[in-house]
């Protein structure tokens, strides 16, 4: 079964389309995808007519290009036919977007299509999806484009059982600099299921990390996704919900009552090296950021560099708690730091790990110290602990910092709060690759993200 | 491949939904798995020679298809010393719903540790290992991981206990025989594994790990409703 249609179709018809309600989402989803896409789109209706001047085919095979993604936001009833047309036409991978199949009861319409599906290996998303979004190149999703917050392009492939999670989720990678290469809403998942884009990612040479929202597996694909995500030669991230759920039967065996559903969904993934639960959002986007920046695995001891001692304080807490190790520094390094530290900041600052250059401190004693940690073969990652308000910080110490991390091959993450006013100094770790967090336990869980990821 | 008497057992079994105590003993046995010495006394007249047979002091179970969980509803005694005590307990056992024998075993004081399967729906048999006995849901200091399992999922579930220390030899206590629970636990996740398609979950509790043994002191399977 061939998912690349799904992701980067030539052409694309929307089949569903209405001539007076401009608000219906197959209406959405043809006019971005005709205007703001490469993906050649054409509208379908039996009814035909016309949509701003655009012709609507009457059916798939009405229209003059051979369709290679169908998106359909037609009544459940007819979806079975359509998709059936689908298959006749030659048309090579499709969206279910509409509601009303197995969530109402309706297996029936569910098992016709996955029937067809099967025989004809074409690959279906859906039904009750939002679909695919491919920056740059489809977006099926049914929202207005003034609506929704796209992330850059980048490495992170995202896929999720919810909607309305995945849409969250991608403000929340737009806000963190966490670059997307795809996100897959796929609802009901009658056929395409969370396995097969798996597989389909693992080959896939845009995602180098691949992250899942799951609210439970079907029978037994729980085991088939967890072997296959061991076997994946790239990060896989899952955040499970419905932790609290499934508590209540009665059980016969002590096995049985404390092997629950998510205390067992939980022991599988940690079991499988490579496979990473994220116990919620803030690891989410944590794990995705840092393993979008770095493809390398360490096995805990961090340098932290701060300009408050309390911010120190908190992340030796924070590491502590993740079982990462915070390594006394060495007498010669210390020297070596204190000696090239400004005048000023050598009397006060406490030169160990962390190292606490005060708010006396400035750009050239963060680019030092920082340099000095990453030389040092015991530290594995540097966390610079950043306050931009501190007199001395300039804008740009984020891409000077960057270099350093660069030069010496040694994975930096920082922290900076995320307000506008610093936007410059975020950015000059971004663009260069460097992952920011907007909180010092952030920070803390990228690093947790290198210490839980194998060797790739 | 499933022995034939297993699966002969497991049949038989079937219209109680779950195997009686001697049965799932002798499963383990057939499997390699250490179990005490045991026999069941069915009449009077087998209780003293049973018993001395054993050895005493004894463990006195009740067998009864009607009564699944034993020590809550009174079906168990420990430490019996002796042919008269033995046939009072008999006598009292005899009384209760379904009794179908007395299971008579030696007693193997160590370490209580629970070994369980469950067959989960997402992810097919798990394994879960812990300290047992009756308190096994109070502390629930368990690991649990997708079976089979191999040397590396064994080590890191005994690994991930939090009183591990009590099993590696504490205050003059000599350690339990790691290499017999290790053993134990990869050759039960085996047969876990061949079971699948009958088993809903199994627990050995308590099993006694002693410096030299691991031997499965109780044990309950529960069969599947359905296939």
């Amino acid at each position: 079964m061939n998912l690349q249609p799904l992701f980067k179709p030539k052409t694309m018809a929307v089949i569903g389309v209405s001539t007076t309600n401009e608000r219906h989402p197959a209406n959405v989803i043809y006019s971005k995808n005709h205007h703001r896409y490469p993906v050649e789109t054409f509208a379908v209706n039996p009814r035909g007519g016309a949509l701003k001047g655009d012709p609507i085919f009457p059916a798939i095979s009405d229209i003059p290009e051979q369709i290679e993604l169908a998106v359909i936001a037609a009544r459940a009833d007819y979806v079975p036919d359509i998709l059936k047309n689908c298959i006749e036409s030659g048309v090579k991978a499709a969206i279910v977007v509409s509601g009303g199949f197995s969530e109402v009861g309706r297996w029936d319409l569910r098992d016709r299509m996955v029937a067809m599906a099967r025989e004809a290996a074409f690959p279906f998303v859906g039904p009750n999806c939002l679909g695919i979004y491919v920056p740059g190149y489809v977006d099926s999703f049914f929202l207005p484009a003034e609506r929704m917050v796209k992330p850059d392009e980048g490495n992170v492939a995202f896929i999720s059982q919810s909607g309305g999670i995945l849409v969250d989720q991608m403000i929340k990678f737009a806000d963190e600099g966490v670059g997307l290469s795809k996100a897959v809403s796929i609802g009901n998942k009658a056929f395409v299921k969370e396995l097969d884009l798996l597989n389909f990612l693992a080959r896939d040479r845009e995602t180098k990390v691949i992250a899942f929202y799951v609210e439970g597996f079907g029978k037994d694909e729980g085991r088939e996704f967890v072997l296959a995500a061991e076997k994946c030669p790239k990060p896989v991230i899952v955040l499970k919900s419905g932790k609290s759920s499934g508590g209540q039967r009665a059980v016969s065996s002590h096995t049985a009552s404390m092997a629950g559903d998510y205390q067992s969904f939980s022991a599988a993934l940690a079991q499988h090296d490579g496979v990473i639960e994220a116990l919620n959002e803030l690891e989410l986007v944590s794990f995705c950021e840092s393993m979008s920046s770095y493809q390398t695995s360490i096995n805990g001891n961090i340098g932290i560099v701060t300009g408050s001692g309390g911010h120190g304080a908190l992340a030796v807490d924070a590491c502590s708690a993740q079982g990462l190790s915070v390594p006394e520094l060495g007498e010669v390094t210390k020297k070596e730091i204190e000696a090239h530290l400004s005048a000023s900041v050598k009397a006060i600052a406490s030169i160990r790990n962390p190292a606490d250059l005060t708010g006396s401190a400035i750009d050239d004693d963060f680019v030092w110290t920082v340099r000095a940690l990453c030389t040092m073969p015991e530290i594995e990652c540097v966390i610079a602990l950043l306050l931009p308000y501190l007199p001395g910080i300039t804008m740009d110490l984020g891409s000077r910092l960057s270099n350093v991390s660069r030069q010496a091959g040694k994975p930096l993450i920082a922290y900076v709060p995320h307000v506008d006013k610093y936007r410059m100094l975020i950015e000059g770790f971004e663009l260069n690759g460097i992952p920011v967090s907007p909180s010092i336990e952030g920070a803390v869980l990228m690093a947790t993200a290198l210490r839980r990821s194998k060797p790739w | 491949m499933v022995k034939k008497e297993i699966l002969t057992i497991l049949k038989t079994s079937e219209k109680w939904g779950w195997v009686l105590e001697p049965d799932a003993k002798r499963i383990f046995s057939l499997e390699g798995l250490d179990v005490p010495k045991f026999s069941v006394a069915k009449v009077p007249g087998d209780v003293s020679r049973i018993g001395n047979e054993i050895g005493y002091p004894v463990v006195a179970k009740i067998v009864s298809p009607e009564v699944l969980h034993k020590s809550d509803s009174h079906g168990v005694e420990v430490g019996v010393t002796g042919d008269k005590d033995l046939k009072k307990v008999f006598d009292r056992f005899r009384k209760m719903e379904g009794f179908a024998g007395m299971l008579v075993e030696e007693m193997i004081p160590g370490t209580e540790l629970i070994i369980g399967a469950k067959h989960d729906y997402q992810f097919g048999p798990m394994i879960l290992l812990g300290f047992g006995g009756t308190g096994v849901e109070i502390y629930k200091d368990v690991s649990l991981r997708m079976a089979p399992l191999d040397e590396n999922d064994v080590n890191s579930m005994i690994q991930g206990l939090k009183a591990k220390k009590l099993l590696e030899g504490y205050r003059g206590t000599k350690p339990i025989n790691m290499k017999a629970l290790k053993e134990s636990l990869i050759t039960f996740s085996g047969l876990v594994m061949k079971l699948k398609d009958y088993v809903e979950s199994i627990d050995l509790n308590p099993v006694m790990c002693t410096p030299e043994r691991c031997v499965i002191a109780d044990a309950r399977i529960i069969l599947k409703t359905e296939k």
